[in-house]
């Protein structure tokens, strides 16, 4: 740990030798604070990362791939794509439209809406799900309207429809959609604010229709912020536990997602199995963060030609 | 956004309703404990089904604490049956939900409940603390797992069976309150269902003892190997009736009264109520009862009934808001 930390140290010191001797810290400060941080990491972040594979191979790569034969599982990873195929998308245009009035036009309410966005970061997963019972459960505000409610003049005709919210599919697109709201409008909000409206309206000027500005001056130029925020909203999107988890009703097979079901095996005493799919989890999570550093570089190496 | 929400729904329920389409499925929502009970008698349950109709039936599964679970589906949770940890739970179903008929425990055999169990102590190998009976698990220094009485069936037994014996070892109200308000001062974590709590005791390590199902206890012992903890029968417990019932509302809704019916009926045959022993509960069929004699202890039981005058007395003298268990917890 001491070899690579001090050669990292001391490299700025070779090349900011034009920096001032007193902004300069001395070599054992960058030492500590270097060892600090990587000990840090190591222990919080790369520790439990390798647990979780090192516990999921614990019976060998069989037993590994063996957790992924179980019906129940198939089911919690389809379960977990649709959530996000429906989910993410939905937030992809929400957050395109929000960014889009906030950084371009100026209203009344225009602080409130950004509040408002904010609004799922804010409020605990928990309370999220609970909501969405609070209005859809059959003792909720439009449950009785629902599903099995009994409604004396709607009842009888929704029964036969049954539409169910909560307990099924809908409600955990719906509780994953909230929590997963401000990802996309969140980095665009600030990226088309500094951008102005100087190219939109040179674009217009120049004849375009505000269709083919919005396509050929607006989204290329928030194009890797708008992949950013995708991915990121992905992650929370496949990832989320406490919001699903109150309206998920936990039934096997149906309505757990990955998250849901890793919490189910680990208390059916399959900890090989919970690992394993926590490890698909977690592989999903590194993806995550190759493609946001690949975001990044390429959207540092767009900028000089922008 | 509201439209788009609204196609969303749609567009899932759409998908939600032709995937569950084809062959008959039930839902049985349980208490927590009874995840690998389930999965053997729905697999047996399928095959006696197939066999006496030609019908294919998936029953599927869903497990938490038992007084979440009740809260679950009077949330509209659509169970077809609920195979819960007390009466009481299945009482708020008609409560608060209206979903089953206030007479529901009259409609099977033993107070609609197929199986019983006990609750016992869980300890580490070699019993470190010396523990025997309930004396010794309020000692100051001990500490105890068991889940929280508000939302698991099994924590509310495992109150009442320290009650019981605080009450009849003691002799006053006041003392069984001092007794259980000691036993509570030793947890350290209550979890919202006996799974959490074993998880809790077996593989996070907390606790000297964890106040446990019998069956739950049995189980660690198969799982973890009888190497590794100790169950301990203290001097008296109480007779755990998890009771069963088909959720009529829904039942009527989805068409599938009749094999819902059929499911519980099937728990009370010769076949179930062996399942039911192979999975420790103890069964209410004397012939199967007889061969399984020895695995379960025999042990001076309270009942409900008798010693507690039912479950809705019980339920409101104990566990609703302000009621004696919040009046020790909070204090």
């Amino acid at each position: 740990m001491a070899g690579p930390a001090t050669s990292l140290a001391a490299k700025p010191a070779r090349s900011g030798a034009g920096t001032p001797r007193v902004i300069r810290n001395p070599l054992w400060v960058r030492v500590v604070f270097m060892t600090l941080a990587l000990g840090f990491l190591a222990c919080f972040l790369v520790l439990p990362l390798a647990a979780v594979f090192a516990e999921a191979l614990r019976k060998g790569i069989g037993a590994y791939f063996h957790s992924f034969a179980d019906p129940d599982v198939h089911s919690a990873i389809r379960l977990t794509l649709l959530t996000a195929a429906i989910a993410v998308p939905a937030n992809l245009v929400f957050g395109v439209a929000a960014a889009w009035c906030i950084a371009k036009y100026d209203f009344r309410g225009k602080s409130l809406l950004v509040t408002l966005i904010d609004l799922p970061f804010a409020v605990s997963p928990v309370i999220s799900g609970l909501i969405y019972m609070l209005i859809f459960g059959l003792q909720g505000w439009l449950g009785p309207y629902l599903g099995a409610g009994d409604h004396p003049w709607f009842g009888e005709w929704f029964n036969q429809q049954d539409i169910k919210i909560v307990f099924a599919v809908p409600g955990i697109v719906l509780a994953t959609i909230f929590v997963t709201f401000p990802f996309v409008a969140r980095e665009l909000i600030p990226l088309m604010q500094t951008q102005g409206n100087d190219e939109e309206y040179a674009a217009l000027t120049l004849g375009a229709t505000g269709w083919q500005t919005f396509w050929r001056v607006t989204v290329p130029n928030i194009k890797w912020g708008l992949f950013y925020g995708v991915i990121l909203c992905n992650a929370r999107a496949m990832g989320e536990f406490g919001a699903v988890s109150v309206v998920s009703g936990k039934i096997r097979g149906e309505t757990t997602t990955m998250p849901l079901h890793i919490e189910i095996l680990y208390n059916e005493n399959n900890s090989v199995a919970a690992f394993a799919v926590a490890s698909l989890l977690a592989l999903l999570a590194l993806v995550t963060l190759v493609l946001k550093s690949f975001i990044e570089w390429r959207h540092a190496q767009s900028r000089p030609a922008v | 956004m509201k439209f788009k929400i609204f196609l969303t729904v749609l567009l899932a329920s759409a998908l939600g309703a032709a995937a569950s389409a084809k062959t008959i499925t039930l839902l049985n929502v349980s208490y927590d404990p009874t995840r690998e009970l389930y999965v053997d008698f729905n697999a047996a349950f399928a095959k006696y089904w197939k066999a006496k109709t030609g019908d294919d039936v998936t029953v599927k599964q869903s497990h938490a604490g038992s007084g979440a679970q009740a809260r679950a589906i009077n949330d509209g949770l659509q169970a077809d049956v609920a195979t819960l940890a007390l009466a009481a739970d299945v009482d708020a179903l008609y409560n608060v939900g209206k979903l089953v008929p206030q007479d529901w425990q009259k409609r099977l055999p033993n107070n609609s409940a197929p199986y019983t169990s006990t609750i016992v102590f869980l300890v580490r190998k070699g019993n470190p603390k010396g523990i025997k009976d309930w004396d010794d698990i309020v000692k100051p220094g001990v500490t105890i797992v068991t889940p929280n009485p508000k939302t698991s069936g099994g924590a509310r037994w495992n109150y009442l069976a320290a009650w019981g014996y605080a009450l009849k070892k003691y002799g006053s109200e006041d003392k069984a309150k001092e007794f259980v308000g000691k036993l509570f001062k030793n947890v350290p974590v209550l979890d919202s269902g006996a799974r959490g709590s074993t998880t809790t005791f077996v593989q996070r390590e907390i606790g000297d003892v964890a106040l446990s199902w019998e069956n739950e206890a049995f189980l660690v012992l198969k799982e973890y190997g009888a190497d590794k903890f100790e169950v301990v029968v203290p001097s008296l417990s109480i007779l755990a009736e998890p009771t069963v019932t088909v959720v009529d509302k829904f039942v009527k809704k989805k068409g599938t009264e009749a094999v819902a019916k059929a499911y519980l009926d099937y728990l009370y045959s010769d076949e179930g109520q062996e399942i039911a022993a192979r999975n420790f509960y103890r069964p209410r069929n004397e012939t199967v009862a007889a061969k399984y004699v020895k695995v379960f202890p025999k042990l001076t039981l309270l009942t409900i009934d008798a010693d507690f005058g039912g479950w809705t007395k019980a339920q409101k003298t104990h566990f609703t808001d302000g009621g004696v268990f919040d009046q020790i917890y909070l204090k």
